[in-house]
């Protein structure tokens, strides 16, 4: 089950364990803004081929 | 929507995956920055003055307006214990008998906007409509501050504000006239 994360927690998974951070919003809204570092994989993208670009033994935030 | 990204990339065998639900607007109303093509753009977070006074909805008029004057302002927010908004005491408010309660007398559900809305497009609603001020909260309503329209149309307009957010050593922030000006 996935947990949910507050700003602090998420400020907290970067800083202390290189967290990953997805914005899953369409390429539009990313390009527009997205948090600093975070990668883009539209929802409707999202399958095991786009995710491979994920490690798999460092936290991954989505929003 | 992250939910269900979420959920994914655990079917897909992630282990650590976290949901960050609020996601930008949360991450803006809290002044950290983000990157993009439109980030240039000037956001009602940018003219959110957060110190505006707030009351509870069981306070007296009484109480509440000696202390809302004192600082300036003429409108007071309304927020419950957890910070949510609930309404808006205007001005005609401080007029009210001291023991009125201030759920008797304020504006309930008042207009708000989130923070990450593009500047320019809430002045020109504020023109509409007419809205001297409008109360900025979280996407789950809980207050971050107000802007009041004529500052946000000098900040548009490239012009420095009257007043800045100063912060020193040991104190919290509070706001200062801006003696560039």
């Amino acid at each position: 089950m996935p947990r949910a994360v507050s700003r602090a927690g998420l400020q907290r998974l970067i800083a202390e364990e290189d967290a990953q951070i997805v914005d899953v919003l369409p390429q539009q809204e990313y390009s527009e803004s997205h948090i600093p570092a975070a990668v883009n994989i539209p929802l409707k993208d999202l399958t095991a081929d786009t995710a491979a670009m994920l490690r798999r033994d460092k936290p991954v935030v989505v929003y | 929507m992250s939910p269900r990204a979420a959920c994914r990339l655990e079917a897909l065998g992630f282990e650590n995956v976290y949901d960050y639900e609020l996601g930008k607007a949360d991450w803006k109303a809290a002044g950290l920055p983000l990157e993009g093509t439109a980030v240039a753009y000037q956001t009602v977070a940018d003219a959110t003055r957060p110190d505006v006074p707030t009351c509870s909805p069981d306070e007296l008029i009484g109480e509440v307006r000696e202390r809302v004057l004192a600082t300036g302002w003429s409108d007071c927010i309304v927020v419950d214990c957890e910070g949510l908004v609930v309404g808006r005491l205007r001005q005609a408010a401080w007029d009210l008998d001291d023991s009125t309660v201030v759920i008797d007398a304020m504006q309930s559900g008042p207009t708000t906007v989130r923070p990450d809305g593009l500047l320019d497009a809430l002045v020109q609603r504020m023109d509409r409509r007419p809205m001297p001020l409008v109360v900025v909260t979280t996407p789950q309503g809980r207050l971050v501050g107000v802007v009041l329209r004529e500052e946000a149309k000098r900040l548009l307009a490239g012009e420095p504000p009257e007043m800045v957010w100063a912060e020193c050593a040991g104190c919290p922030g509070q706001w200062r006239p801006n003696h560039a000006t």
